[in-house]
């Protein structure tokens, strides 16, 4: 049950392109085609399947305050935490090079297509952004990081596929010049994101609403807690407001 | 322009309008949208860019002859986290506050294509000082978007500038709001930025005709 949330979470309430806006470099630049959209969504489903997890494993036995015990209480008090950029970012360009040469090998005309954009996958911000997502909140386990890698990987790979085929088809719309190419595309990933925003009442129905708040709050850190809260005038605080508060909360 | 000759200069002033890193090359816009809900995050943002960025593009140039070609990836990435770790760690001890609201975002500064992109288009191929005042061209230029529309964002969405109340107080009801006004608490959420750039980007390229795409 804990797995099908946050892998259903994942994927549509914490969007990777529509709620963080990660990846958008690479979201932009290869989604004027369907083919290479897919290529390029499969590749970062399975990058972030691989990272998410080894860096968690990282994060756990190595970086973390106190991480170091199981090699001896003197090492209790060792605290790493300061070195997960560097120590995520080389796991992550590790992989996408293994990444690069196993596409090469087994699918030489994916990797043609791809072209530019494998090795730019190391510096996919949904890439480190997965793997940072899953230290700031407080991933409990093994199996839920893999959960977790996997579903924001197939999240990104929707966004990409549903703006590809957008764009597919808006090339035959007469777009105001200015507009064309760059500035729809923008306008349009905007009123998906306002459309994938729906989607935050869907694993917290009615009167479960509050209780599943409280929840989601403990599990995420202190981080999103403490992130700066809108101000609301609490006497004309509207139903409308206080949900748009929630959704700006877990989207922090 | 005593100390710039005028090709330096341009480098600077390059990517502010025609070349801008966001709304032309299409570069850096992954950490770029989700925090410009504030001015002030905004500016803290560009501020590390402009760090990040200006450093970094000088240590690359210093080492381009050096760094061979195959690694050259990794080789950015190590200089790019070692900056970004120190200004993760000074806003940690000078601004916690604002770094809690940036959260993971000062960390993926690292994977901000801006930054990568620079490395590779320009630090690899030219002397320090170019590669400096291109840095500082292009996080200016990255400053530049990042300030217009966290300031439309932060003036309509809460009413105010860099935390203070510019329009009257809400609660109160005093200047705009004593004519019924309301705050667009719709600016706040995140995919209003990206309609926000989607309609500077309109702006920009009806007064440049030559910006335009082909479709």
């Amino acid at each position: 049950m804990e797995h099908l949330e946050l892998f259903f979470k994942s994927i549509f309430i914490d969007n990777m392109v529509f709620a963080t806006f990660l990846g958008m470099c690479s979201y932009l630049a290869v989604s004027k085609k369907v083919t290479t959209a897919v290529g390029l969504g499969a590749a970062v489903i399975f990058v972030l399947a691989v990272t998410v997890p080894l860096n968690w494993l990282l994060d756990q036995y190595l970086l973390q305050e106190g991480a170091l015990v199981w090699l001896g209480p003197e090492y209790a008090d060792y605290d790493l935490s300061f070195l997960s950029f560097i120590m995520f970012i080389a796991t992550i360009a590790t992989m996408v090079q293994l990444v690069e040469i196993i596409v090469e090998k087994f699918s030489p005309s994916l990797y043609n297509s791809l072209g530019i954009f494998l090795p730019l996958i190391a510096v996919n911000c949904a890439i480190l952004g997965g793997s940072l997502f899953m230290q700031s909140r407080e991933i409990p386990s093994l199996g839920l990081a893999l959960t977790y890698g996997v579903g924001s990987g197939i999240g990104w790979f929707l966004a990409i596929l549903a703006i590809a085929a957008i764009r597919e088809k808006i090339r035959y719309s007469s777009v105001p010049p200015a507009l064309r190419g760059l500035g729809i595309t923008f306008i349009i990933t905007g009123l998906m994101a306002i459309g994938f925003m729906s989607f935050g009442g869907m694993l917290t129905g009615g009167d479960e609403e509050t209780k599943e708040k409280n929840t989601e709050a403990t599990l995420s850190n202190n981080l999103e807690k403490e992130s700066k809260v809108i101000t609301i005038d609490t006497a004309k605080k509207s139903e409308h407001e206080e949900v748009a508060v929630n959704i700006k909360e877990t989207q922090n | 322009m005593g100390l710039l000759s005028k090709k330096d200069a341009k480098l600077i002033t390059d990517p502010l309008t025609d070349n801008n890193p966001i709304t032309i090359q299409v570069l850096g816009i992954c950490s770029a949208l989700a925090i410009t809900a504030e001015l002030k995050a905004s500016i803290v943002m560009s501020v590390s860019v402009l760090f990040v960025l200006g450093l970094g593009n000088v240590v690359i140039s210093l080492m381009r002859n050096i760094i061979p070609s195959k690694i050259r990836i990794i080789v950015q990435l190590i200089v790019v986290a070692t900056l970004v770790i120190i200004v993760d760690l000074v806003l940690k001890a000078f601004a916690y506050e604002l770094s809690k609201t940036l959260s993971v975002f000062v960390g993926l500064i690292i994977t901000n294509c801006i930054i990568m992109g620079r490395f590779e288009a320009f630090a690899l191929g030219n002397g320090p000082w170019k590669s400096f005042l291109d840095g500082v061209g292009n996080s200016l230029g990255y400053a530049v978007i990042l300030i217009i529309v966290g300031f439309f964002r932060e003036l309509l969405g809460s009413g105010t500038l860099l935390g203070i109340q510019v329009l009257g107080d809400p609660i109160e009801k005093t200047g705009l709001y004593a004519f019924g006004y309301e705050n667009n608490g719709f600016m706040l959420l995140s995919p209003m930025a990206l309609i926000v750039v989607g309609l500077i980007i309109w702006v920009q390229r009806s007064r440049n005709q030559a910006l335009i795409e082909e479709n």
